[in-house]
């Protein structure tokens, strides 16, 4: 089996071996990057560092040095985290460019870990999409479907692993950017419990909703991520103090015991209904039969006031964005534009941040200031900040009668580049089914749940639990993707089509 | 710009009673800043930097960073709460202010908006003729300081006809409380004055917490002052204009006089206050029109996400409150009884806005007489002639040392004014002032005898006079051997040296 | 009903430069977002508390302990533009805040 093949667990072992070296490992991923980049534009740079990152892993295992189980193997990280060795631009024309002075807490925890980066994801502008198509950059394309979005706004780090050019990603999550991407890539993504893992150098999109999470092509690979970023971090006041467990250990006892015996799992009535694919709600069916089948208790449960959350969201976001996006002001760092015949340092800031920010920043912006300007504030922000209560609520409610809840990940399979560009109401709609575990806080996981009978596109399951038992993602989703692998005999992945190595080269060296 | 009218002060109060409401900005001196580790500037340990090298990614504003709070500044916000006579929060949280200025590293401000951490309190103030006035606190709440901006082109560094601008965020993110009052009335004729012994008290308060380093000058305690006049017997309020850029307690005084003869004039002419900003100038004596307030002032203030409510406990409020200083008029009574200064004389200290510096040199070992004749006198009048404010002029410690060379009778009184100009000129300490001025009073008896001698000789009639017992005959040689010591001699010891010698 | 003129004076309380078309176009696709929204002041009575912070915690805060700072040079790497120490902008129009 090529290394790109291989998942980081696999390669995690065989490296711990010293079976294969990471500088193999490395540049097998590299020549993937430069195969297929061109054709899927996952990558928005790629690092020069690599190989003598790699190198420098392989002389430490050499010498002795004790490592963790990822150690030696790569991973491509969402622009929208800071490193001090690579731009990092949040998909965003006004940091082209900008590499900043410092590492955000997750990328120090992957350095110190020995993780390998490999270069930074491609992203909806400021994280602000459900499809990548609002890079500064240019859009990602599906592997499954080149003609077809792969999800957002972590689309480029979903497609990289999709795409075999890295076997682990990070992403942000703020209404379902690990998970979307994860369902209509076939890939896996998981939220953690806001607070579970640092948002200090994660470019921030709603500081009350955003947060950092794995993104692979396996459960067990998601918890052994997981266990590398999460954890209290004092340079995030949010960030929780709890003991995690490890997760990695419930990954593997879900996937090894394959049995729910005693689960409880409760299907939200109101994320399954209209709207949904047709492909989508059979393929939920099917997953909630093999859970049954495997000792779970399936109880519908409803949570009233979800049908309020993609409103709460977008009031929360755009106000919460529009604060934090006004530090792009063109002073201390990133873009400047002067405004023909000069002009004050006010004409400058405006003219920057015309120039500078895409249409969807610009409407979330405009959006987000009307919600907190005087007169509207209480019935608006005020108001979208008590649904969050009631929905938190419904969470509540839930829990008392389930262990972990039941969605489907996305309403559809991926669907065309360009389809929804213009109808940004829709765009939103689409992420009904991730949005309330930001509103509440709680972890959710986005992992394949087959692929749908008409285009033959990924589908996703979505697993929600409560806050801080995060674990439970890792058991119940280890069960049931190696429960839905067998019923299949093979990875949902492995039905992706091969991709030809296009003669375009890929971005590499620091070009985006 | 020409000049505005002015009405007469008097007559001003006449026709209308001033109205007044103060925003006190206090610097903590916390080690290190707010929301970040960066060393503090306020704290007296990092007062010299370099421009931008004392910042962090959070004082920058840098993407993806993000706010802690310094415990210490929430202690010392509560502490200043309860000396404030507040009630301190159970619960507070800070909230965005939301406006765009280069010195501003995120165009959002962190402070605190409907929660803040101190509210209901009361100040009691002393007036120079011994009359107490309460001023009413509406809240005391923790923000963050923006950087500094420095002009350049145009004329004076001012903001107006620069070209460009550079800015120096090392003060970004410092640690400050803002105090704000209900609207005080009653204040009367005595608005200016109330309103310099306000600040007065704010600054002993903070002193005596050891909460900041309180130096007007240097920007650690700021004021604005709101100002109306509502016309006598119309029961209504008038508009308020905002005077920023108060720098001293002097020139509150004066601010609040002018922009009450300022105002007075207009409304008396028919006109209308235009509710605005206005900036002091300290060199003028006069304050400029600003940026007038309106509908564009919409801040936005939303609950700060990447911050925590702020939740004391009862316990920690306790401890605090049993920690805090004696308030300022028990103090008062003490030091005046300690002192044994009479009513004017202790009244001249409170007046003179200098009574913490008195403390601080009696402390220091001075005399409390001698404290206060030096402070209140010669000290006071080279900061009145230097248009500062004494206590920036020299250490109580210096003055200490200054009176401790007049008792042990290397000084003269005026010898030691010398001396007192040259520590404020940065010659050194009194010592070495003495050292490098040569001016210690000379305390040889040989030497004084030498010139009395020579005096004596040189002035025959005057010498057949004093042994004739024309004793006042004696001031003309006195005078001669003053002259020929360069005042470096005691007067008295010369009298005694000259009677004893013409009499030999 | 939001109005071009509401969106031209947020957009300078943005401080965004929209051009005409731009205000016009926002105009209409703020109108729908917003109609869709504002069902949210419909659900919640007065009764219900807001939360701001998903998990509540309380009394965050770091010892008053100074720290690393960055070094002149990584302050102004990314600056548009400085003069060596500080970080230079064009004329305000505006005044001290």
């Amino acid at each position: 089996m090529t290394f790109t093949r291989m998942t980081a667990s696999e390669l995690g072992e065989k490296l711990a071996a010293k079976e294969i070296s990471s500088v193999e490992v490395t540049k097998a991923h590299l020549d993937r990057i430069e195969a297929v980049d061109g054709d899927i534009h996952a990558f928005l740079h790629v690092s020069a560092s690599a190989l003598s990152t790699a190198a420098d892993v392989d002389s430490r295992r050499l010498a002795g040095e004790a490592m963790g189980p990822l150690a030696g193997v790569p991973i491509a990280i969402k622009d929208v985290l800071c490193t001090h060795d690579m731009p990092s631009t949040a998909g965003s024309r006004m940091l082209e460019g900008w590499t900043p002075p410092y590492d955000a807490t997750v990328v120090r925890k992957l350095r110190e870990a020995h993780l390998v980066p490999l270069g930074k994801t491609n992203m909806d502008e400021f994280a602000m999409g459900s499809s990548t198509e609002h890079s500064a950059f240019g859009p990602t394309h599906n592997p499954w479907d080149l003609e077809r979005i792969p999800g957002g706004s972590g689309g480029g780090s979903a497609a990289a692993v999709a795409a075999f050019e890295a076997p682990l990603a990070l992403g942000s999550d703020t209404g379902g950017s690990i998970r979307q991407p994860a369902a209509v890539t076939g890939s896996v993504g998981v939220k953690p419990t806001y607070g579970g893992v640092s948002r200090y150098g994660a470019i921030a999109l709603a500081s009350s909703l955003d947060q950092v999470g794995p993104v692979t092509r396996t459960v067990l690979d998601a918890a052994l991520l997981h266990d590398v970023i999460g954890g209290h971090d004092p340079r995030d006041s949010t960030s929780l103090r709890d003991e995690w467990p490890v997760f990695a250990d419930a990954a593997r006892a879900g996937r090894d015991g394959r049995s729910l015996k005693g689960t409880r799992i409760g299907v939200v009535k109101e994320l399954n209904g209209e709207g949904f694919q047709a492909g989508v709600r059979s393929r939920f069916a099917e997953a909630l039969d093999i859970m049954s089948a495997a000792g779970a208790e399936i109880v519908e449960v409803s949570a009233p006031n979800f049908e309020y959350a993609i409103a709460a969201y977008y009031l929360i976001l755009p106000a919460e964005a529009s604060s934090n996006l006004a530090k792009f002001d063109s002073v201390r760092f990133g873009l400047r534009v002067n405004p023909a015949g000069g002009g004050t340092v006010e004409d400058v800031m405006a003219a920057t941040r015309e120039a500078g920010f895409g249409d969807e920043v610009k409407r979330r912006i405009i959006l987000g200031t009307y919600a907190l300007s005087a007169g509207y504030y209480d019935a608006y922000y005020g108001s979208a900040q008590k649904v969050r209560t009631l929905i938190q609520r419904d969470f509540d409610a839930a829990f008392e009668k389930v262990d972990v809840l039941v969605s489907p990940s996305a309403p559809t399979t991926a669907f065309k580049l360009g389809e929804k560009l213009d109808d940004p109401l829709a765009m939103y709609l689409n992420d009904i089914t991730t949005i309330p575990a930001n509103l509440a806080g709680v972890p959710g996981m986005g992992l394949p749940m087959g692929l749908a009978p008409e285009d033959g596109l990924p589908t996703g399951m979505q697993i929600m639990a409560p806050a801080r038992a995060d674990a439970r993602l890792y058991s119940v989703g280890g069960a049931l993707e190696a429960l839905l692998e067998d019923s299949w005999g093979h990875t949902m992945i492995s039905q992706a089509p091969a991709l030809e190595p296009t003669e375009m080269f890929a971005a590499r060296g620091g070009e985006v | 710009m020409a000049k505005p009218e002015l009405m007469d002060y008097d007559k001003a109060i006449e026709l209308f009673e001033p109205v007044l409401g103060f925003e006190v900005h206090v610097e903590l001196n916390t080690r290190s800043k707010m929301f970040s580790d960066a060393p503090n500037p306020a704290h007296p340990d990092f007062h010299v930097a370099e421009a931008n090298t004392q910042i962090t990614p959070v004082d920058l504003g840098l993407p993806g960073s993000l706010p802690v709070v310094n415990e210490e500044a929430i202690k010392y916000s509560i502490s200043l709460g309860l000396a404030l006579g507040c009630s301190i929060a159970p619960s507070s949280r800070f909230a965005r202010k939301n406006y765009f200025y280069p010195d501003l590293a995120k165009n959002y401000q962190i402070s605190q908006f409907d929660e803040p951490i101190a509210f209901d309190g009361n100040v009691e103030v002393e007036l120079a003729d011994g009359r107490t006035f309460q001023i009413p606190i509406e809240r005391a709440h923790m923000e963050e300081d923006a950087g500094k901006l420095t002009h350049v082109g145009g004329a004076t560094g001012r903001i107006q006809g620069a070209e460009y601008s550079l800015v120096d965020y090392n003060r970004a993110g410092v640690p400050l409380v803002e105090i704000v009052t209900n609207i005080i009335y009653g204040a009367e004729g005595d608005a200016p004055e109330l309103a310099k012994a306000y600040v007065s008290a704010i600054r002993d308060i903070v002193v005596s917490l050891g909460i900041s380093e309180a130096r007007m000058e240097r920007g650690n305690l700021r004021c604005d002052a709101n100002i109306s006049l509502s016309p006598r017997g119309s029961g209504k309020l008038g508009t308020r204009t905002e005077t920023k850029n108060v720098n001293s307690l002097r020139s509150v005084e004066r601010a609040i006089r002018y922009e009450i003869q300022r105002q007075a004039a207009i409304l008396a002419g028919g006109g209308t206050i235009i509710q605005e900003t206005r900036h002091w100038h300290e060199d003028t004596g006069r304050t400029s029109a600003g940026r007038p307030k309106s509908d564009a002032d919409d801040y936005r203030y939303f609950p700060e996400p990447d911050l925590l409510p702020v939740e004391p406990s009862t316990q920690l409020i306790e401890e605090l409150r049993a920690a805090l200083p004696e308030p300022p008029a028990v103090r008062h009574r003490r030091l005046k009884e300690s002192w044994g200064f009479t009513d004017l004389e202790f009244q001249d200290v409170v007046n003179s806005g200098l009574l913490v510096e008195v403390e601080a040199t009696v402390t220091a070992g001075a005399s409390a007489q001698q404290a206060r004749k030096w402070w209140t006198g010669e000290i006071a009048r080279l900061a009145n002639a230097a248009g500062e404010d004494a206590a920036t002029l020299v250490s109580p410690q210096q003055v200490a040392n200054l009176v401790a060379l007049i008792d042990d009778g290397t000084l003269t009184d005026r010898l030691a004014r010398q001396v007192l100009e040259g520590v404020i000129a940065g010659e050194g300490t009194p010592a070495e002032v003495v050292e490098s001025r040569g001016l210690a009073v000379v305390s040889d008896d040989t030497a004084l005898i030498a010139a009395i001698d020579d005096a004596l000789a040189s002035q025959p009639d005057v010498l057949a006079k004093i042994r004739d017992g024309k004793v006042q005959a004696a001031g003309a040689v006195i005078g001669a051997v003053m002259k020929a010591m360069r005042g470096q001699a005691d007067a008295a010891r010369v009298r005694e040296l000259v009677l004893e010698r013409a009499n030999a | 009903m939001i109005t071009t003129e509401q969106v031209a004076h947020l957009a300078n309380l943005a401080r965004i430069a929209l051009t005409p078309a731009e205000i016009d176009k926002l105009t209409g696709e703020l109108g729908t977002i917003v109609d869709s929204i504002a069902k949210v002041s419909e659900v919640a009575g007065p009764d219900v508390p807001a939360t701001s912070h998903p998990i509540r915690l309380v009394n965050v805060s770091r010892p008053d302990v100074p720290g690393a700072t960055l070094s002149t040079e990584e302050a102004l790497a990314g600056a548009p533009e400085h003069d060596g120490a500080r970080f230079k902008v064009s004329a305000i129009l505006g005044e001290e805040q």
